[in-house]
């Protein structure tokens, strides 16, 4: 597989990144560099071997349906980069 | 003989025989800091007000039972959170963030009533092994200011290397405590998956990320493990294990102790030096009754390309809420809220977190997730049965922790294939989980060589008891950068 | 010909239900109703740099239990993972939920609609955790988020495309709804978005076998905006095939005010979600002894006791079905029948004045005062002869009103019924000699004046008269 500068452009907008011409030209190619190193994984046969998500498995851990204290409102909007009324504010979500 | 050439144990006395006053110490940090920082460049943010007010606190306080880590000079990576204290993780995305709360080894440190100094340089989102990923200076190695200190954690190294702190938090994703440990002649260690808590560490690729300690000597390694090691209910992947008192461990004694030689980590691509170096420490370990033999973990050429996959798709996942909605850069005057995230967020990243969200993203987008995310985690799965299987036969494996010693600042930028190629003896132990610590060997070309010992899940003990031996045997981790 | 006869309906509904767990699903903020924004909240739940989930064991029961409830299998392993996706009321731009592996499937729940009863699967329920909620400010400029609601664990129920009108759709959710309150796992509230409800919707020529192209519709926030959304939804749909068209496969959003549907076209863009198994959760293991513990504090469920009414007390099929309507109502049900054993005359008390009262003023049922011993008693004092059921009705809606005792209304208020023959005939004769036209009318033939009669006795009694009596005592009289 080969990726393209159109392929760099969709998986950028996925990832919410704007990238200049030179910065998708670089990355496609230095994308498909790591990529095709990346295939030297296909000379392994990996037929029924269990994905590693979690490297010690561990199993149940959960905790008591018990109700914290909260932040003070001070603390939430401490880092707000625009506040109104206790809330943060963003450009306007289209419905 | 500077302060910061004794052994913690050695302070520790000194402290409670009221013969030195954490203030003394806290400020011996600062001079230190002052009369070096402007060449190593190791910190991001100094703690000085707070710091010395600690330690102020400390001295009047007068209490009888002081912990070891008492009064203490620390360092803390920047990608831990400390409330009120500023911590970027190297990154513009973070300049002006001012934590909320505070991770759970650091509230430890100051549970142990160690003094944070301030927070240490690395590479932005601990992506990196050169500290050159920085957003905001550069970091030397103190052995020769025109190299690397390594990375990630390369503030962390840098700064216990030149004496500015006591000791210093790092965190290893692919080996970004042990590396920067090997390069500036310090020991630095890296736990069992698990054994110290996430909570408050910035996560860099969730499955991977440790933290853990960057020390002169493995006596204080053992101790500052002491100190943060344990159950965390706040990390669903803290281990519920019993913590062993691993000072104790420290007997000198390894005679017996079966050790495997991966094979695989003195191939191809070891500079002769390092590999003189490491054979140099085998017959060391032979001298004090170890025995060693070659062993092979055959999957280890496939590690790097697992390692990148899996730890740039968490990695991609974990930086999404860098969005600019609720703290960090926010994009001036954007268009609309897609304008927002996009502009935020390219203003606040550097080149290395684009390139590793991009290619994560992709490995995760769809039609793709089969053949390279799943793919690493199957391949992870026969790494971590590489070491199952050695462990049955070794109690330990030893081998370089990197092929090289410090490389110049500059040689390897845009060409991240060839940086990501140093990690190749220290990734596929992050992919295992299991425990590994890099000791000072010796030097090649003037530069420090490390060490690698690693153990079987959770038993850091036999480890540090390894490694303390080996350490007692040599004058290697005596030896001082020239400031 | 309505313009629907040549189509097949198809509907597949996907219901969020909110758990109504203390704390949220991940943290321990509490998820209660109301609160000022951003007030619940922490580091966790507002997704700051380096924080850590944690899960509610609640959460995962009442998630078992509500999957057991709706016939589901629960997998023996399930693990979360993430959803990815940028949107401001999501902290981490992702959402944690549960992708391959959910937490009960292949389940299945039955609907009645004009008295026929019909399966619906119920192809998956899993756990998730919800989102916080955005409001505009004026002028449209910008938009507000509040996190309060971000980590309240919600369970995503599925259903098949087995529903085939609006009024199944509808009668899918409030069994649903009375599933989820018997379970007591969640308030299910639509007004207040403790329950959420998402089409799809397709039509196709009566026969065809491969679905119709469909649209998703959004935003219907009660029981009769999804039945009156779909039923727009339907005729558009009809519309535009009758004209030979092609339905676009799109979401849209159902405005109540305008009782249309628009379309989100271009609002919205093609998803990639990304899933993959999130590192920070482990998985679970649910065993045998784990869901059977689950699984025993499921109560009776609506069919079962539906059922058993049928079967125990002789009601008819709709009765038992309005009564199991909701646990409450049935509990309301079966309290009264500790006082008394007339099941029939229960349920007609309830389903006639009760509901009556409640819907005409427009309140539930705990906020009506009566309880089902109340109900129970005041049957008894009408089978004991002590109130006439005319009295009753007026004691029962005392009794809705204020609480009190039946007996201590009929006591205070002085309704006990005369049944003292001796008084009753005195009465009598003091209204025949009182009317005599209306004695000389009936004895003439007019039946009608016993009516009369009756009524200017009743009236001297202030109706507490036992009118049986009455009515024998006076046939007596003006026969003799």
């Amino acid at each position: 597989m080969s990726i393209t500068v159109k392929d760099v452009e969709h998986v950028a907008n996925l990832a919410r990144l704007a990238l200049t011409e030179a910065e998708k030209e670089q990355f496609t190619g230095q994308l498909n560099a790591i990529l095709k190193y990346a295939d030297k994984l296909n000379e392994l046969n990996t037929d029924g071997i269990e994905p590693t998500s979690h490297v010690r498995p561990m199993v149940n851990v959960m905790r008591e349906d018990k109700v914290a204290e909260s932040l003070s409102i001070e603390k939430v909007l401490l880092n707000a980069p625009d506040e109104e009324d206790g809330q943060i504010k963003v450009p306007a979500v289209l419905e | 003989m500077s302060l910061f050439d004794l052994r913690l144990s050695e302070v520790h006395n000194r402290l409670q025989h009221k013969d030195l006053s954490v203030s003394e110490l806290v400020d011996a940090s600062f001079r230190r800091i002052e009369g070096t920082d402007d060449r190593i460049g190791a910190f991001l943010t100094l703690n000085e007000e707070a710091a010395r007010a600690e330690a102020r606190k400390l001295d009047e306080s007068g209490s009888a039972e002081r912990g070891l880590l008492h009064g203490l000079p620390v360092g803390v990576k920047d990608n831990m959170v400390t409330e009120g204290l500023r911590t970027t993780c190297a990154s513009k995305f973070l300049a002006n963030y001012n934590p909320i709360y505070d991770g759970t080894a650091v509230a430890k440190l100051r549970e142990a009533e160690s003094v944070i100094i301030g927070k240490l340089n690395m590479d932005e989102f601990a992506m990196g092994g050169s500290n050159e990923n920085s957003a905001f200076k550069v970091t030397r190695n103190p052995w020769d200011l025109t190299r690397v200190p390594g990375g990630s954690s390369g503030g962390s190294a840098a700064a216990v290397a030149a004496g500015q702190v006591y000791y210093a938090l790092g965190s290893d994703t692919g080996g970004s405590i042990r590396q920067p440990a090997a390069y500036c002649g310090v020991v630095g260690l890296k736990p069992t998956y698990g054994l110290v808590s996430r909570f408050g560490l910035v996560a860099f690729a969730s499955s991977l990320d440790q933290i853990g300690p960057i020390t002169k000597n493995v006596e204080d390694a053992a101790f500052a493990l002491q100190a943060i090691a344990g159950h965390d209910s706040r990390d669903s992947t803290s281990a519920n294990v019993d913590i062993p008192d691993y000072a104790s461990a420290l007997t000198g004694d390894v005679k017996g102790l079966r050790i495997g030689v991966p094979k695989e980590y003195l191939g191809a691509g070891i500079d002769p030096e390092v590999k003189s170096r490491v054979m140099e420490a085998l017959k060391q370990f032979e001298a004090l009754g170890a025995v060693w033999e070659e062993v092979s973990l055959p999957h280890t050429d496939y590690a790097i390309a697992t390692y990148y996959l899996l730890a740039s798709s968490e990695a991609s996942s974990n930086l999404a809420r860098f969005d600019g909605v609720r703290y960090g850069v926010r994009a001036s005057d954007p268009d609309n809220l897609i304008d927002l995230y996009r502009r935020s967020r390219s203003e606040g990243f550097g080149a290395e977190v684009k390139r590793r969200i991009m290619l994560g993203t992709y490995a995760l987008s769809s039609g793709y997730y089969d053949a390279y995310y799943k793919k690493a985690q199957q391949v992870r799965t026969l790494i971590k049965q590489d070491f199952d299987q050695a462990f049955e036969k070794y109690d330990i494996l030893v081998g370089p922790t990197a092929p090289t010693t410090a490389f110049p600042i500059g040689e390897q930028v845009g060409d991240p294939l060839t940086m990501y190629l140093n990690d190749i003896c220290t990734i596929p132990v992050s992919l295992a989980g299991v425990p590994a610590i890099s000791v000072p060997c010796g030097f090649a070309d003037g530069m420090p060589v490390g060490l690698q010992i690693i153990g079987k899940p959770f038993d850091e003990a036999t480890v540090l008891r390894a490694a303390h031996a080996y350490e007692g045997s040599t004058e290697h981790h005596k030896a001082r950068a020239e400031l | 010909m309505s313009i629907l006869a040549p189509y097949e309906t198809v509907v597949g509904l996907e219901v969020h239900v909110e758990l109504h767990t203390k704390s949220k699903i991940f943290c321990g903020c509490s998820t209660s109703f109301g609160a000022p924004p951003n007030t619940h909240t922490c580091p966790v739940c507002l997704g700051h740099p380096g924080v850590l989930p944690v899960l509610n064991r609640q959460a995962v029961e009442y998630a078992m239990k509500a999957a057991m409830a709706i016939n589901c299998e629960i997998a023996e392993w399930c693990k979360f993972d993430r959803k990815n996706y940028f949107y401001p009321d999501s902290p981490k731009a992702y959402q944690i939920s549960q992708y391959d592996q959910p937490i009960g499937s292949n389940g299945w729940i039955d609907i009645e609609v004009n008295g026929k009863t019909k399966r619906i699967g119920i192809t998956r329920l899993h756990l998730e955790e919800d989102a916080g909620k955005l409001t505009h400010t004026g002028g449209g400029l910008g938009s507000l988020v509040d996190f309060n609601r971000v980590g309240t664990p919600l369970v995503e129920i599925v259903s098949e495309p087995d529903i085939r009108s609006p009024e199944e759709a509808k009668a899918y959710l409030e069994k649903l709804r009375a599933i989820m309150l018997y379970c007591d796992v969640s308030d299910v509230k639509m007004e207040e978005g403790s329950m959420r409800c998402d089409a799809n919707i397709s039509l196709r020529p009566h026969g065809q076998e491969k679905f119709g192209i469909r649209a998703e519709l959004k935003n219907m926030n009660s029981f009769r905006g999804v039945q009156r959304g779909l039923e727009y939804e339907q005729i558009r749909q009809a519309e535009i095939l009758d004209g030979g068209g092609e339905v676009v496969q799109e979401t849209r959003r159902w405005d109540e005010a305008q009782a249309k549907t628009f379309s989100m076209r271009g609002k919205e863009e093609a998803h990639d979600y990304r899933y993959f198994p999130d590192p920070d959760l482990v998985r679970l293991h649910i065993d045998k002894e784990w869901q059977e513990r689950v699984r025993a504090t499921i109560p009776e469920l609506p069919d079962a006791r539906q059922a058993r009414y049928a079967e125990q007390y002789g009601l008819p099929s709709y009765d038992a079905g309005v009564l199991t309507s909701s646990m409450k109502l049935a509990d309301f049900f079966e309290e009264s029948l500790k006082y008394t054993s007339d099941a029939k005359a229960s349920a007609n008390w309830i389903m006639g004045d009760l509901l009556g009262y409640l819907n005409a003023n427009g309140l539930e049922l705990d906020q009506a005062k009566v309880t089902g011993q109340g109900l129970g008693e005041m049957i008894g004092l009408i089978e004991k002869g002590t109130i006439s059921s005319k009295i009753a009705k007026a004691v029962f809606k005392t009794m809705i009103e204020t609480g009190k005792a039946p007996q201590a209304i009929v006591e205070e208020q002085g309704l006990v019924q005369i049944s003292d023959e001796g008084a009753i005939l005195a009465i009598v004769d003091k209204v025949i000699a009182a009317n005599p036209q209306s004695v000389e009318d009936f004895r003439g033939g007019k039946d009608k004046a016993i009516g009369f009669l009756v009524g200017q006795i009743m009236k001297e009694t202030k109706g507490k008269a036992n009118p049986g009596l009455v009515n024998k005592m006076l046939m007596d009289r003006l026969r003799s």
